[in-house]
């Protein structure tokens, strides 16, 4: 949990570029249907939302459900018209939230 | 104790495989909601064919980790782009597997991520345009050793 969470992007990209974003973050992803030792429920415990803005305007979002693999990795894309900030976030079922920020420039 | 014969521990053996195996039958069939999670989707809309290629391996040796990339044909424009995908499992004990939302500064409708699988199934993907139109597209996964957990 306490990981810092693995966002891969280019450094800078052309005015008007597609670039490719992969992320992973470390989690359990506790799926709320395993039995522990003694039979118990093992308590659902995963993220359930994954988010990524750019300057503050919505690029890419995530309802995930209990079906998502642990250590969640989503790879989507963005397209670049300025240089700016990518905000990630992750938001837990107990509402903590890993945030994660990634700066990009435009190709000179 | 007296020591158990052959006969004896085959019914034993039975009963175990049948305990191991119920609950998971079970939870396939009472909760599998896919038909719900859809309905709640398309608002009863009947979604189109096409437009979406939807890339799942056939076989799935472990079922906890399933990548799956989906790519949806839109010029992604403010006027026309892909709103939502909802990707669904209609073999795992909750259908919902994830909702992803797109906008046009995605650039591309195009995702992967890695799924669980609790068993062979199909894996639905629907996807809502910023028009309204609904497309989409399965394919059947054949798995190895289920993802259900336990």
């Amino acid at each position: 949990m306490a990981d810092k969470p693995r966002i891969k992007l280019p450094k800078e990209a052309a005015k008007g570029e597609v670039i490719q974003i992969k992320t992973l973050v470390s989690h359990v992803m506790e799926s709320g249907q395993r039995k522990d030792a003694q039979g118990k429920t093992i308590p659902r415990k995963i993220i359930n939302k994954f988010a990524c803005e750019f300057n503050g305007k919505p690029v890419f979002a995530c309802a995930l459900e209990p079906a998502i693999s642990a250590n969640p990795y989503i790879q989507f894309d963005a397209r670049i018209d300025e240089a700016g900030t990518f905000k990630f976030s992750w938001t837990d079922d107990d509402g903590t939230v890993i945030a994660a920020e990634e700066k990009i420039a435009l190709k000179a | 104790m007296k020591a158990i014969n052959r006969r004896q521990a085959f019914a034993l053996g039975g009963g175990f495989v049948l305990l191991t195996l119920m609950p998971m039958a079970a939870d396939a069939e009472v909760t599998n909601d896919a038909a719900k999670w859809i309905e709640k989707f398309t608002g009863g809309k009947q979604p189109a064919k096409g437009r979406i290629s939807l890339d799942l391996p056939e076989i799935a040796e472990n079922g906890n980790t399933v990548p799956l990339s989906i790519n949806i044909e839109s010029p992604m424009t403010a006027e026309s782009y892909v709103k939502d995908v909802m990707i669904i499992a209609d073999g795992n004990p909750n259908a919902g597997v994830a909702t992803l939302s797109f906008t046009p500064m995605s650039g591309k409708a195009e995702a992967s991520i890695r799924i669980r699988l609790a068993t062979t199934q199909n894996v639905i993907a629907i996807a809502k345009m910023s028009d309204g139109s609904l497309f989409t597209e399965q394919k059947t996964v054949k798995v190895t050793i289920g993802g259900c957990g336990g």
